[in-house]
């Protein structure tokens, strides 16, 4: 086990069970460091990677966190999957940009994970074996060009509405690698609008495909704030932590208020029969989200559940054989590493 | 009054080792760290660290060091690491007032 | 920097053959950044998929730049995307290694490696070129290229000087590629009509070749000596590969005449 800078001192293992072994401290200085700890959270503090933390705050921070960076390694897959068939060569550049940054966000967060004393390649496992899970919208199929504008438009604009909060989680690591992806994000949103913008303004075909793509991603992309407050088993005590800053409901309704006026630009009707402004609550009112089919593709029975994770479980296993190459010839050349790396 | 990070060997780590990296946003500023990454070794590193932290011309100098050789205080050590520097406020400008009138001080 | 800097030269034929290099150079460039594309999401780290992606966008930067300068010395009033997606496998004048399938990671770096080391020092002697253009292109993707081919030698280091496996694979790989090498150093149908201008290819090879023999040495691998070499990329003749490259890149484009995206 290799651990980062900021990693705490006591053993770590890998995975989610890190926390569970996560400091044990003299039963004497235990209240007190609660009562730190506790001082910090109540004045918006940040908690820093040494600091003494409950242990179920660190199990939590590390779910969150290696969900959060599964799902932006899982997320390059459907996208990905259009590079080579971009209808443009500045399209295609830009995909290609943009898939690398999700990449990059994948990074950034594993890289904060590791400061709670876990290792990537043990949360890549978790991965791997299903045991860690990543956002339920990437288990849906991209079927037209007109999907890399949805998503962009819907997927990273969800993405971006759940994160904005997030860069005042009181984690530091968390909420410093937060601010990095939300700037590269709003890239992603406006690349996401334009493409929908110029679909739906062009020859019918590609007004249908774009109607397409955004009746296919819409629901979805409201489950992406996750299940009603009052069916979430989390959303409590990571509000009480100030890991999470907002409610899952508060957040899709903002995310729903902000996209009606976005579609009617776009020319593109959002499918929801349901969705009327309601002047009392000064909000859109909009449909049942139907949480069945979230549970269900979470479980596993989505459409690309298992082509996603077999994916990555390969680039995974064949790329094993470089990765023990560069490994075994960083031991042979040891003492020379220090000049090559300038040379 | 240091304690290493890495209290682990690497010949028990599985996959390539940590590498902290730091960034000199341009000059005139000092490096500073933006995350870590992981890499087989130190040439590698530094190419890893440009396409994944200066992808939009962030940098103009980047560091990368491993992690297991970066010492840190303790925590628990905090209070008489950090807090002496604490009373010494006339270290910092705003110690001192300034006079209405008076600018680029 | 824009198309209409260069300096057309005079004459129909060499109009045409200067359209023509450009192309060459132009779909070089393309064909590679579609077959990078390709590792995306199945690379064997993540940060190497960042990395593939990196050299994917210069190398299509690179494309785009010379496709629209070549549309525009042809006067057809084709862009740079007519000229990618609407033309077919015979107008394409790229060389036959960049077309090739990925294979695994050493077979992709070997043709990193050639092609990268190749693009060097092709875009080292077109820094003096005549054309305004070609010389202000030349002067950006060196720098490109010199972090592509320093990407390939760290790998080929690596994989070359790793474990057994992987020294095999890197070894198999080279000797994969090595038949594509000759076509790169031809001297291309009408390069002779455009002194100053273009870069002859053939007198690139020494420095080519010292570069590749050093690396290949530290690496602890040898030059392949194959027993066949391909030929005729530049002028039109391709591998099976590039009838199944060109239909997946153009489709969509194809699908939709006129629509602009
Ligand atoms: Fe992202
Ligand atoms: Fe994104």
């Amino acid at each position: 086990m290799h651990r980062g800078v900021d990693a705490p001192r006591t053993p770590a293992v890998g995975g989610s069970a890190a926390a569970e072994q996560a400091p044990a401290k003299p039963p004497d200085t235990g209240a007190h460091l609660q009562q730190r700890f506790d001082a910090l959270i109540a004045d918006d503090e940040r908690i820093e990677p040494r600091d003494w933390m409950p242990t179920g705050y660190r199990k939590t921070l590390i779910r969150q966190i290696a969900q959060h960076a599964h799902s932006e390694i899982i997320g390059m897959q459907p996208e990905g999957n259009w590079i080579t068939r971009a209808p443009s060569l500045r399209r295609k550049a830009i995909l290609i940009a943009k898939v690398q940054d999700e990449a990059g966000h994948g990074l950034y967060l594993y890289s904060a994970a590791e400061t709670l004393g876990v290792d990537r390649e043990d949360l890549l496992d978790l991965l791997h074996e299903g045991k860690q899970k990543y956002s339920s919208i990437f288990n849906y199929p991209t079927l037209s060009w007109a999907d890399m504008g949805a998503i962009g438009w819907l997927v990273d604009g969800a993405a971006i509405m759940n994160q904005v909060p997030l860069c005042r989680c009181s984690y530091g690591p968390y909420g410093r690698a937060m601010v990095r992806v939300c700037k590269e994000e709003s890239f992603h949103q406006r690349q996401g609008f334009d493409i929908l913008h110029t679909l739906s303004h062009g020859t019918p075909a590609q007004q249908a495909m774009a109607q397409d793509a955004v009746d296919r991603f819409w629901w979805p992309s409201l489950m992406m704030f996750g299940p009603p407050d009052e069916r979430s088993a989390h959303t409590a005590q990571s509000t009480a932590w100030g890991i999470k800053r907002l409610g899952n409901d508060e957040l899709r309704q903002r995310f729903v208020d902000i996209c009606v006026p976005q579609a009617r630009a776009l020319d593109i009707t959002l499918p929801d029969p349901d969705l009327r402004w309601n002047e009392n609550r000064g909000h859109y009112d909009f449909g049942a989200v139907d949480w069945a089919e979230l549970t269900r593709v979470i479980k596993g029975d989505g459409p690309c559940n298992e082509q996603r994770i077999q994916r990555r479980r390969s680039a995974h296993e064949e790329g094993a054989w470089v990765r023990e190459a560069a490994d075994a010839y960083a031991r042979k050349h040891h003492n020379s590493s220090a000049a090559e790396a300038l040379a | 009054m240091t304690i290493p990070p890495g209290t682990t060997t690497a010949t028990a780590r599985r996959g390539w080792p940590l590498w902290e990296v730091f960034v000199r946003a341009r000059r005139g500023l000092s490096h500073q760290h933006l995350g870590s990454l992981h890499a087989p070794d130190a040439a590698m590193a530094l190419r890893n660290a440009r396409d994944v932290y200066t992808r939009r011309g962030e940098g103009v100098s980047i560091w990368v060091v491993p992690s297991a050789a970066i010492s840190a205080s303790s925590p628990d050590e905090k209070d008489s690491f950090f807090e002496p520097a604490m009373d010494k406020a006339y270290r910092h400008p705003s110690f001192y007032d300034v006079p209405d009138g008076v600018s680029h001080l | 920097m824009s198309a209409s800097t260069t300096a057309v030269p005079a004459g129909d034929l060499v109009r045409t053959a200067f359209a023509g290099y450009l192309l060459g150079l132009a779909d070089d460039s393309l064909i590679l950044a579609q077959r990078l594309g390709e590792w995306v999401t199945r690379a064997p780290q993540i940060e190497e998929d960042i990395a593939l992606a990196n050299i994917a966008l210069d190398l299509l930067g690179q494309a785009r730049t010379l496709l629209a300068c070549a549309g525009k010395v042809e006067g057809l009033g084709r862009d740079e995307d007519d000229l990618a997606f609407l033309r077919d496998e015979r107008e394409f004048r790229n060389v036959q290694l960049v077309e090739i399938p990925n294979g695994d990671f050493a077979v992709t770096m070997a043709r990193q490696l050639i092609f990268s080391g190749y693009q060097y020092e092709l875009y080292r002697a077109l820094l003096t070129s005549t054309d305004p253009m070609l010389a202000g292109l030349a002067a950006k993707a060196v720098k490109e290229v010199a972090y592509h081919r320093d990407h390939a030698v760290q790998w080929v280091r690596r994989l070359g000087d790793g474990t057994d496996e992987s020294h095999t694979r890197m070894q198999t790989g080279l000797d994969h590629t090595w038949p594509y090498v000759e076509e790169l150093f031809e001297r291309a149908p009408g390069v002779a009509a455009l002194p100053r201008i273009a870069a002859d290819p053939a007198s690139l090879r020494p420095a080519w070749d010292s570069f590749i023999g050093t690396v290949i040495a530290e690496a602890t691998l040898t030059i392949p000596q194959p027993t066949w070499r391909a030929r005729g990329g530049r002028a039109g003749y391709h591998t099976e590969y590039l009838g199944h490259l060109l239909p997946e890149m153009q489709y969509l484009h194809r699908a939709h005449p006129g629509a602009s995206w």
